[in-house]
């Protein structure tokens, strides 16, 4: 089936079968490889991406369903080089370690920080909670974001928390 | 001539919470995984997988996988041109399946094809007939039957010591998944001349290169392989799995092959954590203090040794905790099953006795009416005692008691039990708020760091000039903890130059850096980066009868005596291999120094718990640690907040649940992984004392955090509702109804 749609600001027109997921369809066929893939059954959240706007977990679409659609992925963030103040927010924050889950999580926080200027602690954990991280224990990625809120109302982020660590002798 | 203007200090160095340098690629989703590897012409491999956890093998018809179209290759064991044994202490494990297969999942078939879907699909047409055979899937009638890969025996001190307060409990660990977010993936690219470079995911690329040697009869300069960018590891890329496939295919076909596993498949796929059954008994006099201990440790080793032997040394030699003990009797079943492969995962047996050891510290406290931290506190272990099982002098630094009284000093920042939005079931309904109970538990941990028992543990490490700074060559992989940057904070604070940066080679330009496991990198692969860069900086200075040098080069005094570009274009390098110092196998008795060094760590936990519906909420779990010296504090937190949440899962959630040797919940919406929403708040304490091997006195931190949090964890579960609970992880049933796990 011929589609068209968005990615990344970019026109794209493909034929694709019908049963090719998006989150295939970004990887294998634009090569964008940045949307990760963990289990295939829309419960870990790596394959976030944003269609026209929402997030989506690209693994539970098919590419046909993107007709005519939007697509943001990571790859699609960063503008002119200059990092997306949530990936400046993630790599300040110390919000990754293997970096597998990053791109979804990091699409999840766009997504909330484009409907919530302010988000609470708690409003931030419920954005994230389909995005699944085995290493970090997500302290950090909530620091990333509540830093991502910050700089992008216009304010000076909060300190990192590591200024107050408690180091004993 | 250049004027120096006065020395700066170097930035980036070791205590300092460095940025990881491979942040920005990972944040903008140019990071190569190995998922997303990909060259002109490759093919696609699949497997296909026993059905059966045990069976005979009657026949196996390729015939109508070969006659898919697009299908290259459909390998069985008839067409491996070697032993076709791999395993990483024992080579037992077929590379596929001769015979008999002896495990639910066990590679039977390879198949390389034009694209993943043709693949699978060819996989699944392999026609092979069974004839199943009576499973074996209790550990304890493996025992019985002397089905085993190791025994266990110490016996320390006077074996007829008894003290006037015993405690006595049953205890068992369910079979955990490291679950990394990155399933296996991997791409084998044939050179032609029939050798092979492999790029897949891994902890330890020289050990899969031998054993991809062995396995097909190659020639050790015919394979080279890769370290690649993973998602994760955590004990589980450890063994190899579809790396000898691969290497196969991509030899047969004469053609690049990659293959990435599902999520389902990486469950069958990779080895577990060993679940456990532990029969213990504590006696201690009237003040507390122990006079004996006696364990039984069973540990489930599955189908393959894997590593099954050292995971249940491990086990017994730390079978007593951090505690002083003269009278000691251990003894270990690492046992022989038709059950899924266990093998390495973050913590490697000293997690599964820590949760019996400090459930029993906790009986005895509770017998003795004592403080629970007070009980611990009278049996610390220290710097200068030996440890109860083997009898080791501990030479290194071991702030037990710091870790206690550190624990004991800080705040219990939470607030009334069943206030704010998060209860034990959600913020829904769920729970009635009014009959939430909360609970505070302690436990602590001892480790041992780096490997033991004799085995020549090494890390070699290169560090060379080039334009950009400073590199530091080397095969140990980064898992996403951080290596590249601790290596070079190293390199910076050694050699004094504010650039330096980590560069991965494979196995055929640089010697191993041991496997990234045991807690190990920052202290062996540190300690060679050291090394490596304390003698260039000297090298340098001698030759050049200098004084100091920094990012423009080499100074005598004011002088520049040559520029950076100079050192660089003279081709000034450092290659160091880095021992730790020897340990030695057990005698008879299991005594002995079978340990390089040790880490301690302590974690308090509180907890709400839904009585009625056995739902718990895990709060807050603040650690004190023992890091020798923290090299890069934040990286060091971020090991601690992500090792607690392991330790909570196995506390409450975490269980491949088996029947009759068949994983029933191979999934990611049946194996539940804490969200967020399950993370506790973390406070740490970071515990520095001098005195340790690892460079600068570094400690390695990795595994503490996952061992005794699930005591702790499940100790505060105890203290909320007065119930027993001798399993992990405890399930809703354990807490709302009756009924123990019985012994
Ligand atoms: S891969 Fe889509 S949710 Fe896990
Ligand atoms: S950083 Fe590894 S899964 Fe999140």
């Amino acid at each position: 089936m011929k589609i068209s749609l968005t990615i990344n600001g970019r026109e794209v027109s493909a034929d694709v079968e019908p049963r090719t997921l998006l989150v295939h369809f970004l990887r294998e066929d634009q090569g964008l490889t940045g949307t990760h893939i963990g289990c295939e059954t829309s419960y870990c959240g790596a394959c976030t991406v944003l269609v026209d706007g929402k997030t989506v977990k690209s693994c539970t679409m098919f590419a046909v369903q993107a007709d005519g659609a939007s697509i943001t992925t990571v790859e699609g963030l960063a503008d002119n080089g200059q990092l997306h103040p949530v990936q400046e927010g993630f790599w300040e924050r110390h919000g990754l370690q293997c970096g597998y889950c990053t791109p979804g999580m990091i699409m999840s926080a766009v997504g909330l920080l484009q409907e919530k200027q302010s988000p609470s602690e708690d409003e931030i954990r419920h954005a994230i909670e389909g995005n699944l991280c085995r290493c970090t224990g997500y302290h950090n990625i909530v620091r990333a974001i509540e830093y991502a809120a910050a700089k992008m109302r216009g304010e000076e982020p909060p300190p990192p928390d590591w200024e107050e660590e408690e180091v004993s002798v | 001539m250049t004027t120096r203007t006065g020395r700066r200090s170097v930035q980036g160095g070791i205590g300092e919470s460095t940025i990881r340098p491979d942040g920005v690629p990972k944040l903008r989703g140019e990071f190569m995984y190995a998922q997303d590897m990909h060259v002109e012409g490759m093919l696609w491999g699949a497997t296909t997988r026993s059905p059966h956890p045990h069976a005979r093998i009657v026949s196996i018809d390729v015939g109508p996988a070969l006659a898919i179209g697009g299908v290259h290759a459909v390998l069985t064991h008839d067409d491996i041109p070697g032993p076709g044994l791999f395993g990483l202490e024992h080579p037992d494990q077929p590379v596929l399946a001769g015979d008999v297969v002896r495990y639910w999942g066990e590679p039977v078939a390879i198949v390389a094809a034009e694209d993943e879907d043709t693949a699978r699909r060819a996989a699944e047409a392999v026609v092979v007939e069974y004839e199943e055979l009576e499973p074996l899937v209790d550990a304890e009638e493996a025992d019985a039957r002397d089905e085993v890969f190791r025994r266990m025996k110490i016996r320390r001190g006077d074996q007829e010591a008894r003290g006037s307060v015993v405690v006595e409990g049953y205890y068992e660990v369910g079979m955990q998944d490291q679950a990394p977010l990155g399933t296996e993936a991997g791409l084998a690219v044939p050179d032609g001349n029939g050798g092979v470079d492999l790029y897949a995911t891994s902890q330890f690329v020289h050990v899969d290169q031998q054993q991809v040697v062995e396995a097909l009869g190659l020639r050790p300069e015919q394979v080279r392989a890769h370290p690649v960018g993973i998602g994760g590891a955590f004990g589980a890329r450890e063994d190899v799995n579809l790396h000898i496939h691969l290497c196969l295919l991509a030899l047969y076909t004469g053609r690049p092959v990659k293959m990435v596993y599902h999520r389902g498949e990486s469950f069958t796929g990779h080895v577990h954590r060993h679940p456990a059954r532990m029969w213990y008994r504590h006696e201690a006099d009237e003040n507390g203090r122990l006079v004996r201990v006696e364990a039984k440790i069973l540990v489930d080793g599955g189908a393959y040794a894997s590593t099954t032997a050292a995971v249940l040394a491990n086990a017994c030699y730390f079978a007593v905790g951090p505690y002083k003990c003269d009278s000691v009797a251990v003894d270990g079943v690492g046992a022989r099953t038709n059950n899924p492969p266990c093998g390495a995962m973050r913590g490697f047996g000293a997690v599964q006795v820590c949760f019996a050891y400090e459930s029993q510290m906790d009986r005895l406290a509770s017998a003795l009416g004592m403080d629970p931290l007070e009980l611990r506190r009278r049996n610390a272990l220290a710097t200068g005692d030996r440890l109860a099982t083997t009898g080791q002098v501990i030479d290194t630094p071991l702030p037990v008691v710091e870790v206690i009284d550190s624990l004991a000093a800080m705040p219990l920042l939470v607030d009334e039990p069943g206030s704010g939005g998060d209860l034990p079931g959600g913020s829904g309904l769920t729970t009635e708020p009014r009959h939430v109970r909360r609970g505070v538990g302690y436990a602590l941990s001892i480790k041992n760091l780096g490997f033991s028992e004799g085995f020549d543990d090494y890390a070699q490490a290169r560090v060379r000039l080039s334009p950009e700074g400073a590199i530091v060559e080397t095969a140990a992989i980064e898992v996403g903890q951080g290596l590249v940057n601790v290596l070079a904070q190293i390199a910076r604070t050694t050699l004094g130059v504010s650039r330096a940066e980590v560069r991965h080679v494979d196995t055929s330009r640089i010697d191993s850096a041991g496997s990234t496991s045991a807690s190990r990198q920052t202290q062996l692969s540190g300690g060679a980066t050291h090394e490596a860069a304390r003698r260039l900086r000297q090298r340098i200075l001698e030759h050049y009868r200098a004084d100091d040098l920094d990012d423009e080069g080499v100074w005598r005094g004011d002088t520049l005596v040559a520029a950076w570009d100079d050192l660089v274009r003279d081709g000034w390098e450092e290659t160091v291999t880095f021992r730790h110092p020897p340990t030695e196998p057990p005698d008879e008795n299991g005594q002995g120094k079978m340990h390089a060094d040790f880490a301690v760590a302590g974690h308090r936990a509180v907890v709400d718990v839904d009585p009625e519906l056995g739902l718990v909420r895990v709060l807050r779990v603040d650690t004190a640690q023992d890091v020798g010296k923290a090299l890069n504090p934040e990286s060091i937190r971020g090991q601690i907040e992500g090792g607690i949440l392991q330790g909570v899962g196995l506390a409450v959630m975490e269980e491949l649940v088996l029947d009759r040797g068949r994983i029933r919940n191979a999934t990611f919406t049946d194996y539940l992984l804490p969200t967020i929403l399950d993370a506790p708040d973390v406070e740490a304490i970071l515990i520095e004392q001098e005195g340790s091997w690892g460079p600068f006195g570094a400690k390695g931190v990795g595994e503490p955090p996952t061992i005794s949090s699930t005591p702790a964890v499940v100790a505060a579960i105890r203290d909320a509702t007065g119930k027993e609970l001798n399993r992990v992880p405890v399930r809703p049933q354990d807490i709302a109804l009756e009924e123990e796990v019985a012994r």
